[in-house]
């Protein structure tokens, strides 16, 4: 019996081909034909879909992808449930559409993607603190932070309502496309409790929604950090007896008194409903409730300017509502979906998303702040113009620095609104700060 | 002649087993049996899986990587917004189906006065809000207590009232919730109520009629008795059904303002869904099903039982 013996070269030229033949069904790079499944968010802005569609399709037809896009949209939370199905089912599609603190919910069902970001950054430049606080809270990046769907809420303002009742001009603070002028800097949280004091005596109070929505958090997470007050810190400690916190509470509690009746159960709409019914001098909002009054009561959108946020003892900061692209540890094409992102990500083609959501898109990239787009809405001409940060404005997540897992639940709970809520009611701060210290002990649970 | 004996032998059990095997299916336990299986297939596959699969959820950790037994169920009853959302929810469920039954009731005599021939159309537009998706008739309910175009707030305003904060306040947005949920649910009893009225013999009210009864008396002895087991099964499934609601409070105030018109599924989607904690979602949504269980084997039981008597 002949024994065939077999050399070093020829054992690793066999076993490297080996291995590719069990991998080669599992791996597509992105020049070969496979498909590819994303399910994205559906964007509210009319065009924003169609601009995303030809992006994506021209990216697949180049790479001979069988691409298929779902817009999932968020009423009725079908993207969210869509996400928790997929995620319990280990299947569905490839690269999914985040919001906020799904990243930090669904992080281990994520493919890490550094690799994408890494070639991201090189292009374009820094990104936002706040986009990494859940970008990257396990080290490496899990997800992509998205141009299309991520906003600011800044304040909407009624430029006739604040000149005739506040005295305040927001249009000389804020000029179209410039930055801010010195005035600004009188534009404060205390300027603006005065202002909203005023406008509500004139019968036109501020609309700041204080139910547990998005909205309601994010105007409130960013008075929060304006003040320091952060009730978990980033190690996950409760933090809720601190001075900052008791400051902002009493601030809270003076403004709560100058607020419609109901702001505790407003909705996402009920803020823009006010300001479109007339009755409202200033919102925290995207550019949607403009477009919206542009469409159905123009008189009002003549008058609407949106602008920079009150600046509070730790600076100007403006609330951020980030999305995500994120590729699901189960897609069968990773190296497709990760060539796609990159594609996504680039500077041309994150301009024309902004450019066909009209501004409503905010890049998270500071480099890439610098398009006409905003300047060029109306009317009034540039009311958009101070929408992305102008200044020395900034983003800030609202309840960060705590650990995402902790944060989203003091989020989703709507935590440090109802803290407002129960003290504008006339229930005494320790009391109230004793509640939220016993709700937060429950989200740290494992 | 062994080898004959034997094959008649072979034969004859053959011819048993079949017949046996025919006996089997021709037995009308049998084809029963066969033809609700689909529906038993169904139901294990619709029902049981994900109620075990719920009670498998509910015993995880956070992260659904851990077994922890009941230990879900003992952080909850250590938190006081659970607590209030038991609270709310036996307020909701109970006092709706109390109003719902109360209605219904008044509603199906009413209606059952009405001579046979106009009395198809008032049935079809009583049964209206019923048959809308409960989700589209709370909206209209949602812009009807709108803060801002509120049509109530806008007739309280014209006669020279103020405007009431509908869903903003407490008790109003509990009082909003449970007036939704009596609108949508009261065409129930009152159809069901109206099926029983309709299947009282005459000849008892005439006889009732012949004792002297005033209208008191006919209602207690004769039109309430008779209409028992409609009512506890209406008010049983209807306690469940209500218990388990969900699109209403979603809808309407979302458990909102300061949580206090959560009720056991809007909770649970809150933190379940929203907040990323399935298993102590799924917890919650378990909670009542031990107690709504004991409540429906003794309604069950007794209507049985009184079944039996008759």
């Amino acid at each position: 019996m002949s024994r065939k013996r077999i050399s070093r070269r020829r054992f690793i030229a066999g076993s490297v081909a080996t291995a590719a033949a069990i991998a080669a069904p599992h791996v597509s790079t992105s020049h070969a034909a496979g498909s590819l499944s994303l399910g994205m968010w559906d964007h509210w802005v009319p065009g924003g879909n169609k601009i995303f569609d030809g992006i994506a399709q021209d990216w697949a037809t180049k790479e001979k992808v069988n691409l298929t896009i779902d817009y999932l949209s968020t009423q009725g939370n079908k993207l969210l449930l869509t996400i928790a199905a997929e995620a319990q089912a280990r299947s569905g599609h490839d690269v999914m559409d985040f919001s906020a603190w799904e990243p930090a919910q669904y992080v281990r069902h994520l493919e890490p993607v550094g690799d994408v970001m890494k070639e991201v950054l090189a292009t374009n430049g820094p990104i936002t603190e706040a986009m990494q606080y859940i970008g990257t809270f396990t080290g490496d990046w899990n997800v992509v932070p998205s141009t299309r769907g991520s906003l600011i809420l800044p304040p909407c303002t009624r430029i006739d309502y604040l000149k005739q009742h506040a005295g305040i001009d927001v249009q000389a603070m804020f000029p179209a496309g410039k930055d801010p002028t010195p005035d600004a800097a009188n534009w404060t949280w205390d300027a603006f409790l005065l202002a909203a004091e005023k406008c509500h005596k004139a019968g036109a109070s501020f609309g700041l929604p204080l139910g547990a929505t998005t909205d309601s958090l994010d105007w409130v997470g960013a008075l929060f950090s304006a003040y320091g007050a952060a009730l978990v810190d980033a190690k996950g400690n409760i933090n809720v007896k601190s001075d900052e916190v008791g400051q902002v509470l009493e601030y809270a509690k003076r403004l709560f008194a100058f607020l419609p009746p109901d702001v505790a159960s407003w909705d996402n709409a009920s803020n823009n409903k006010w300001l479109l019914s007339g009755k409202g001098a200033l919102i925290f909002n995207p550019p949607s409730t403009w477009v919206v009054a542009k469409r159905d009561a123009p008189d009002i959108a003549a008058k609407l300017w949106t602008h920079a946020m009150p600046k509070g003892p730790k600076g100007r900061l403006a609330p951020l509502l980030p999305r995500y692209q994120g590729l699901w540890n189960f897609s069968k094409n990773k190296s497709a979906a990760k060539s796609l992102l990159v594609h996504i990500n680039k500077p041309d083609n994150i301009r024309k998303i902004v450019a066909g959501a009209a501004g409503y898109d905010i890049p998270p990239y500071q480099k890439l702040l610098d398009y006409k787009v905003w300047d060029e809405q109306g009317p009034p001409a540039g009311t958009l113009s101070h929408y992305p940060n102008r200044g020395d404005q900034k983003n800030v997540m609202p309840c960060s620095p705590a650990p995402p897992q902790i944060a989203s639940q003091l989020y989703t709970n709507a935590v440090m609104p109802k803290m407002i809520v129960r003290i504008g009611r006339g229930e005494s701060i320790d009391k109230t700060l004793a509640w939220a210290a016993s709700e937060i002990e429950g989200y740290t649970r494992q | 002649m062994v080898d004959a004996t034997m094959k008649s032998d072979v034969a004859a059990m053959r011819a048993d087993k079949r017949g046996s095997l025919q006996r089997t299916f021709q037995r009308k336990s049998t084809i029963a049996f066969l033809m609700t299986l689909p529906l038993i297939l169904l139901i294990a596959t619709l029902v049981l899986y994900p109620a075990f699969y719920a009670v498998h959820l509910a015993m995880l950790n956070k992260t659904m990587e851990r077994f922890v037994g009941l230990s879900n169920f003992t952080f909850l009853f250590k938190r006081e917004t659970f607590w209030m959302v038991v609270m709310q929810s036996c307020i909701f469920a109970i006092t709706a189906v109390f109003f719902k039954a109360i209605i219904g009731f008044i509603v199906a005599h009413l209606v059952h006065n009405i001579p046979d021939k106009g009395q198809r159309k008032w049935r079809g537009m009583l049964l209206v809000p019923w048959v809308i998706p409960p989700a589209m008739s709370t909206l209209a309910w949602l812009w009807l207590f709108d803060p801002s175009y509120s049509a109530f707030n806008w007739i309280l305003e014209s006669i020279g009232l103020s405007g009431v904060p509908w869903l903003g306040d407490v008790y109003w947005a509990r009082f909003c919730v449970i007036l939704v949920n009596v609108w949508i649910g009261a065409p129930f009893f009152m159809i069901m109520y109206l099926a029983a009225l309709k299947s009282v013999p005459d000849q008892l009210y005439e006889a009732a009629k012949i004792d002297g009864a005033n209208w008191w008396q006919t209602m207690r002895f004769v039109t309430i008795p008779m209409m028992r087991n409609i009512i506890m099964i209406t008010a049983l499934f209807s306690t469940i059904v209500t218990f388990a609601n969900f699109d209403i409070v979603r809808v309407l105030t979302r458990g909102d303002p300061l949580d206090q018109t959560h009720v056991f599924a809007t909770w649970a989607f809150r933190l379940g869904i929203e907040g990323g904690d399935i298993p102590l979602g799924a917890s919650i949504s378990l909670f009542m099903v031990p107690i709504l269980t004991v409540g429906a084997i003794f309604i069950l039981r007794d209507i049985v039982k009184r079944g039996n008597e008759a």
